[in-house]
């Protein structure tokens, strides 16, 4: 052993005898034992981690600038965009990294679906990932107001007026968000609060508590059999599992190295992404007197978005669309209990329960476009059926299908002809 | 992440010491006052988040001059830093309002979206002049104005939004999301065309 190593060493020990920094490297790196059969969709969690790094950091150097502040708003994004040295790339890469941020979550998410992630004994795990879910669609609705656009201002007005539907206390409860009578500079102040410091903590708070629960059960994996039921006499590792450190750690890097090409490639070459990521309206300083034509939300919120749109009004209230709306994001947090099937990963589940995914997802996906769309995309249906907007019929339709595959989850999860398990992975 | 198993029940020793009764009691009124004690300063955090007393004073009332309207067009002006509309309503467009009554959700203004001396069948006191905030009742954008007359529309407002529709007295129509009309607000006329907006003759 030479002197420097040894050096090395005897710092590491007093360290050690003073913070847990060794056992929790192997604790969480070194010795935790993730199985060795994970595929592409396990890139997702890492990845989600990278961007909320990205989204902190840029984040920080955004708000050297930026005033929240209703007159100086959107002068200083573009101050930032054309004054501040390197400001469009920093700009960019935060405005880029929050779709993609989704992009990665929801792909994450799917990953659960797949393969029962959600299942005994991960209920946790996957609680604190959907409180992740909710923090982090809060953090973007808030950042989208800074901007002080058109479209930051007429979306904050949309969803502070969906409280006020919110029978009895509604009203006050919308003027209590907003600080103002409607939508203003008290609005865009508490909203810079909660996007720079009230959320992040709480995220970054629920991620740690996502990774602990995680690390203290174990991953799933694309066969959904628990490798801590196979282990070495010996040494008491799982066969199936490997080192997360360096095996995923290694597996994960190819990951970063390919997501980081998509993220520069938006970033120089299209990061509007055709109105996508950065809407046209929103280029257009926020006018409280006039609401733009047409206004959506952001891609990643759309099939919420067509939900609301979709059901119908009770009498004067608008409180069964927002229920609803409310309900398809918070429907996510049920899973591990509507899930009866006796297995866990899509692999050897039935056909029925691949088409009631396959339906789910397909919903996803038309409410999605739909709520990017005005009403009237596709025209209307003819008197018999009372003239009605196509789109609004189809988007029903979807909303129906949305909320039945986890209304009957229960019951074809459990119908559903599985195939037998192996009880060790496959690779 | 504790390394020795068993360490996790080292707690478990604690529970076969008798438990001091008194004690507790006196702990749980402590808990219990202090989370009162918690609950009354979250009060001031709760309330900071109300509208200052600057915005309370920005809904002051407006004065709002009409004679420069065109027959047939509308002026947007601010109240409460909400659009406010005053329509300049042509002879025909007013004899239009009645001819749609049963396309309407509340023709008959049940809702008392208007003040007293509006609920007529103009929703004005001086026909000619419509006055009412351009906040749609659905979800608070600005409808867009559609004055040109077809068939089967005889000119109103349609919001971007959600596609709600009202006629030129501020009135939905039936299958719009919005529940119930647009709102007049309190208004005067101080001369001839000068309009004040916010504050009428019975609250003055």
């Amino acid at each position: 052993m030479s002197f420097l190593t040894k050096k090395a060493d005897e710092l590491l020990g007093w360290v050690d005898a003073r913070f847990p920094l060794t056992s929790n490297v192997k604790a969480h790196l070194t010795e935790y034992y993730a199985p060795k059969n994970f595929n592409f969709w396990y890139f997702f969690g890492s990845l989600a981690l990278l961007v909320l790094v990205l989204q902190i950091v840029t984040g920080i150097f955004l708000t050297m600038h930026y005033k929240p502040e209703a007159l100086m708003a959107f002068a200083s994004v573009e101050y930032i965009m054309r004054d501040v040295p390197w400001g469009w790339l920093i700009r960019y890469m935060h405005s880029t990294g929050a779709s993609l941020f989704f992009v990665v979550i929801y792909l994450h998410m799917f990953r659960g679906l797949l393969y029962g992630s959600y299942r005994n004994p991960r209920e946790l795990i996957w609680l604190f990932g959907v409180g992740i879910f909710l923090a982090l669609m809060g953090e973007a609705f808030f950042g989208y107001l800074l901007p002080w656009g058109q479209m930051s201002y007429w979306g904050a007005q949309v969803i502070t007026s969906l409280f006020g539907t919110v029978p009895f206390i509604g009203p006050d409860i919308a003027e209590w968000l907003r600080g103002d009578y409607l939508t203003s500079d008290a609005t865009l102040n508490r909203f810079f609060a909660f996007h720079v410091i009230a959320l992040p903590l709480v995220i970054i708070g629920l991620v740690a508590a996502h990774i602990i629960a995680l690390h203290e059960v174990g991953s799933n994996n694309p066969d959904g059999v628990e490798i801590k039921a196979v282990k070495n006499k010996t040494t008491g590792i799982p066969l199936d599992g490997i080192p997360f450190h360096p095996y995923y750690s290694v597996k994960d890097l190819v990951g970063v190295v390919v997501f980081l090409m998509v993220f520069s490639a938006i970033i120089f070459f299209a990061p509007e992404m055709g109105g996508y990521f950065l809407e046209a309206n929103n280029f257009v300083p926020a006018n409280p007197l006039v609401t733009p034509a047409h206004i959506a939300p952001t891609w990643y919120f759309t099939p919420y978005y067509s939900i609301l749109r979709a059901v119908p009004p009770i009498g004067i209230s608008q409180f069964p669309g927002v229920a609803a709306m409310g309900l398809s994001v918070m429907v996510f947090a049920l899973l591990p209990w509507l899930d009866r099937s006796p297995v866990k990963s899509i692999r050897y589940k039935g056909n029925l329960y691949k088409g009631w995914l396959a339906a789910f997802v397909v919903s996803f996906l038309v409410l999605g476009y739909l709520g990017t769309v005005p009403a009237n995309v596709w025209g209307q249906f003819g008197a018999w059926m009372g003239k009605a907007d196509i789109a609004t019929v189809v988007a029903r339709i979807f909303s129906a299908v949305y909320f039945l595959f986890f209304i009957l989850m229960p019951w074809y999860s459990k119908k559903d002809k599985t195939k037998p398990v192996p009880t060790r992975v496959t690779g | 992440m504790s390394v020795n198993p068993n360490d996790k029940n080292s707690g478990n020793k604690q529970s076969k010491v008798e438990i001091d009764q008194e004690k507790r009691k006196f702990l749980i009124a402590t808990s219990a006052v202090g989370a009162v004690g918690c609950a009354t300063v979250a009060v001031p955090f709760v309330l900071s988040m109300t509208p200052s007393e600057r915005a309370k004073a920005a809904g002051a009332p407006v004065e709002v001059d009409v004679s420069k309207i065109a027959p047939g067009d509308m002026m947007i002006s601010e109240y409460r830093g909400q659009p406010l509309w005053v329509i300049h309503r042509t002879d025909e467009q007013i004899a239009k309002l009645a001819s749609h009554d049963a396309q309407l959700s509340d023709p008959d203004l049940e809702i008392p979206q208007q003040p007293d001396y509006c609920k007529n069948k103009d929703r004005a006191i001086n026909p000619k002049y419509a006055v009412m905030l351009g906040t749609c009742t659905h979800l608070g954008c600005s409808p867009a104005q559609n004055f040109a007359v077809t068939a089967d529309w005889d000119g109103g407002f349609v919001c971007a939004c959600h596609g709600s529709k009202f006629d030129l007295a501020g009135r939905v129509f039936k299958g719009s999301p919005a529940p119930t009309n647009l709102v007049v607000p309190k208004h005067q006329y101080l001369t001839e065309t000068t309009l004040l907006i916010g504050e009428d003759k019975e609250s003055a």
